[in-house]
């Protein structure tokens, strides 16, 4: 619509309530700023949130949105884009939204994959209920409900999608602003499936996967000779489970989103006031 | 007045204990039965299909099992020059391609059956045929390899059945080519030839039967209740469909499959039924009319999601095809289990609809019913049919589906312009508006300044989050004020049927009125006067107070053990008591309950209602 839509006009006049310091603050910076760069307002986009400290984010921004039960929210963007294609489908939530009870959706959403983006905010940790173990958190670290730990290794998002079938996988860090609202920006314009794990630190419970922590360990991958449309090179990156790297890990350029190959050609909200002009056809089939 | 419900019906029914077959000497009952991959069902839909182009009303039924392979299944079609309602438990003509399938059905023959079997089949030479009932041993497979091929043997048994029952056999090709158009002419005419086959050998072999089976210059229709729903669907404007197959359902599904595509719709398989829920309600926040149809493991499932889809204030069908419960229950066998389900299910309260069509083409005006009453009152809106129509096909006028009669409602959508009036004073759309008539503003997205959230969260006019005692209190209220709204704009009427002055009441919902209208011609017969209400709504319902406080008798009837109906039914007509609610999320207090119930004391009981 307007060109000239800044991405304060996705922030709505409700406080967040996360804790300062929170990386879901930067998370969601680089939401607004990737939806505003690539054209969009608050009257065409429509957000979708799950729940937890993450899902709290469809309060935070201005757009359309619905934040639904929790886990099912990929299948509830799913429903809005393919009704009405020409709107910004932005569907956000956690790791334990996205990789534990919303599991089954994550792989079935990936390699249906309808034209949306998918935000995760992965801080390895389960927030609003004060700190229990999530699926990414690490094998040994200790929460109220793990005393010695998950004892079972982290899902790996990233190899989950690859082997899904995804046609655009990226990793991301909260706190790297620039770099974040880039990246979430190239899952909006993907034209297909956009996933992004963003590492999104839990300043309160996780004392182990920490911004220091982050920091240290990431590797941008515009800095290294990754090709990310080489599917190959990208599966060894998600495999290699020492290594935290940032940026467009998967990307296929020839990716046909679902509702195009379905042929959904536009909104479905509008129909006529009475029958469906040829309806009558439909009775005559049971001659 | 005590409401009696049906005493538990636990033996089938079988002719030789009920009544004489002469009490309805206008219908034939035909079978076809086997194993499953025997193509039973598509020949049983060849000759109902005949028997419908030939001007003779059709009803048919199918026994079935959760297998896709073996066991036992038949294909049953009850025909008439008349309307017929219901099944009965006669058999006149049994074509059985297996010894089993005369057992199954042995209690439902009598002196003047007719089954109709391959005596050349090794699995057939012993076979005995229960008591007075003729034998008709035709030599199907040799008669079709004959004709072209062996696999054509149920239409040399169509053929057989045409000359037993007196029935045209040029009615029976207009089928055969709708059902084999497709696979060529020369496929077409051998199968033509193979009933010919089979008709010549009963004229030479066997003579002349007393039935006789006449035929009209009408025209009909032949569908089934979850292909009337999808139509429904259709005609109603439904343009997205998500569901996960389960039987009895997955008719709706495959029959909106491809067809909604033609009216700018799609239907989505999902992974799985919370999936298929929540993608219906993502639609539906689009502006779409948007349905997932399901059975009762799917509806458990979907369960999770009744209450975004409440108060997020979103138009949603919900149909449960229902099926023999709990658990896995009995797949393909008829329950009308879920009626609490769908009232109650999911945990706090929300207001919500609950439709149940009586007959296979309610299924479709219901349908298109309950579309409007989604988007009228945004709600959640449960359509509750059931396997017994599902699986029945039954003959229509085809004017009984008149689309020029289908009206839309979408209630209140705003646009551009209306929006204004609808925005707060810094400028925000609400969308949960505690307006009067419990009914808030519809925007749907891509609307310019209609930019607005939900969730299922308990939320202000403006859909953001709250835990405000009052406004907590507020939005409940007016959600439930859509109900009273509907109870007054809406005509939730029962459906009425036999004597209205008669004593004895009998009260059903959902498939059970055409048996029901049939018995009660039965009871005339004897002398037993009855009034039948057949009520479509469940809630809200119509007040049946008056109704059963005329009648010295009243009796509920339904396809469940404990009377799920009749509870609601008796609750209706109970003595009314006062209540103390709270509900803004604070818990009760001592000092605050003695005065509450004081006061509610000191207030005459008809003010508090």
């Amino acid at each position: 619509m307007s060109s000239d839509v800044r991405f304060t006009d996705f922030k709505s006049d409700k406080q967040p309530t996360w804790c300062p310091g929170c990386g879901d603050f930067g998370t969601m910076n680089g939401m607004m700023k990737a939806l505003a760069e690539t054209g969009n307002d608050p009257d065409n986009t429509f957000i979708v949130a799950g729940i937890g400290c993450s899902g709290k984010i469809g309060t935070y921004m201005h757009s359309y949105a619905l934040h639904g039960v929790h886990g099912r929210a990929l299948p509830v963007g799913i429903g809005v884009k393919m009704a009405n294609p020409d709107l910004e489908v932005m569907v956000s939530g956690g790791d334990g939204d996205g990789y534990s009870i919303g599991a089954g959706h994550f792989i079935h959403a990936v390699r249906r994959n309808v034209d949306m983006s998918y935000v995760v905010m992965d801080n390895r940790i389960y927030g609003l209920t004060k700190g229990q173990a999530s699926p990414t958190s690490r094998e040994d670290f200790e929460t109220s409900t793990s005393p010695d730990g998950p004892n079972q290794p982290p899902v790996n998002p990233k190899a989950l999608a690859l082997a899904s079938g995804a046609t655009f996988i990226a990793q991301s860090f909260s706190s790297n602003a620039q770099r974040h609202a880039e990246i979430v920006q190239k899952a909006v314009e993907h034209d297909g499936f956009g996933f992004v794990n963003v590492y999104s630190p839990c300043v309160t419970f996780n004392d182990v996967d920490t911004y220091d922590y982050f920091r240290d360990a990431i590797v941008d991958l515009d800095e290294t000779d990754h090709d990310p449309s080489d599917r190959d090179q990208a599966k060894d990156k998600i495999l290699e489970s020492e290594k935290e790297y940032m940026g467009v890990l998967y990307q296929d350029e020839d990716s046909v989103p679902f509702e195009e190959r379905e042929g959904v050609e536009g909104s479905m909200a509008e129909i006529p006031d009475g029958a469906p002009e040829g309806a009558m056809d439909l009775v005559r089939e049971f001659y | 007045m005590r409401v009696v419900r049906a005493r538990a019906v636990t033996e089938g029914f079988s002719y030789h204990a009920g009544y004489p077959r002469d009490i309805m000497p206008e219908d034939l009952n035909w079978a076809i039965g086997g194993e499953a991959g025997d193509g039973i069902d598509s020949t049983g839909k060849i000759f109902a299909q005949a028997l419908s182009r030939a001007g003779r009303h059709v009803f048919t039924s199918k026994d079935f099992a959760s297998r896709i392979r073996g066991g036992y299944t038949a294909y049953k079609v009850r025909t008439s020059v008349d309307r017929v309602e219901s099944v009965v438990d006669r058999l006149d003509i049994l074509i059985a391609l297996t010894e089993r399938t005369i057992h199954e059905n042995e209690d439902e023959l009598h002196e003047d059956s007719v089954i109709i079997y391959d005596g050349e089949r090794s699995t057939m030479q012993d076979v005995e045929v229960p008591g007075d009932a003729t034998a008709l041993e035709v030599p199907l497979k040799r008669l079709a390899e004959d004709a072209g091929g062996a696999i054509m043997l149920n239409v040399v048994a169509l053929g057989a059945a045409c000359e037993v029952t007196g029935f045209p056999i040029e009615n029976l090709d207009e089928s055969l080519e709708k059902r084999f158009g497709d696979k060529g002419e020369a496929i077409v005419e051998n199968n033509k030839e193979a009933a010919r086959k089979g008709q010549h050998y009963v004229q030479e072999e066997y003579g002349e039967f007393d039935y006789d089976m006449e035929t009209t210059d009408e025209d009909y229709v032949l569908l089934n209740g979850d292909e009337a729903i999808g139509m429904g669907a259709i005609a109603a404007g439904c343009r997205f469909y998500a569901g996960y197959p389960i039987t009895p359902a997955t008719d709706v599904m495959e029959y909106m499959t491809g067809r909604v595509d033609q009216f700018g719709g799609k239907v989505v398989q999902a992974e799985d039924e919370l999936s298929a829920i929540n993608m219906a309600l993502g639609a539906a926040r689009a502006g779409a009319r948007a349905m997932t149809a399901t059975s009762g493991p799917g509806i458990d499932l979907m369960t999770e999601t009744f209450g975004l889809v409440a108060t997020s204030e979103t138009p949603l069908v919900i149909c449960d095809v229902m099926r023999s419960g709990p658990s896995t229950g009995m797949p393909t066998k008829q329950e009308q289990g879920d009626l609490n389900m769908t009232l109650y299910g999911g945990h706090g309260e929300i207001p919500r609809f609950v439709v149940a069509p009586t007959t296979v083409s309610e299924c479709f005006w219901k349908t298109v019913e309950a579309f409007n009453l989604a988007e009228k009152y945004q709600t959640p809106v449960f359509l509750v049919s059931d396997l017994a129509m599902a699986v029945t096909e039954q003959t229509f006028s085809p004017e009984t589906f008149d689309m020029d009669e289908v009206e839309i409602d979408r209630g209140k959508v705003v646009d551009e312009n209306e929006i204004d009036t609808w925005l707060d004073e810094k400028g925000r759309f609400q969308a949960h508006f505690a307006a009067a008539d419990g009914v808030s503003p519809r925007a749907f997205p891509g609307t310019t300044d209609g930019a607005h959230m939900t969730t299922g969260l308990e939320h202000d006019e403006l859909g953001r989050r709250t835990e405000d005692t009052d406004v907590r209190i507020e939005q409940v209220d007016k959600r439930q004020r859509k109900v009273e709204t509907a109870r007054e704009q809406e005509d939730f009427d029962y459906r009425e049927f036999g004597d209205p002055d008669a004593d004895t009441l009998v009260i059903s919902w959902g498939s059970n009125e055409g048996a029901l209208r049939e018995g009660l011609t039965l009871l005339e017969e004897d002398g037993y006067d009855v009034r039948f209400l057949s009520v479509p709504y469940i809630f809200p319902r119509p007040d049946l107070s008056e109704e059963i406080e005329a009648a010295e008798d009243v009796i509920v009837v339904e396809c469940n053990a404990t009377g799920q109906f009749a509870d609601v039914i008796e609750h209706d007509v109970l003595e009314r008591v006062q209540r103390i609610n709270k509900y803004n999320g604070v818990r009760f207090k001592a000092d605050e309950l003695a005065t509450e119930i004081k006061q509610t004391l000191d207030t005459p009981a008809e003010a508090t209602q």
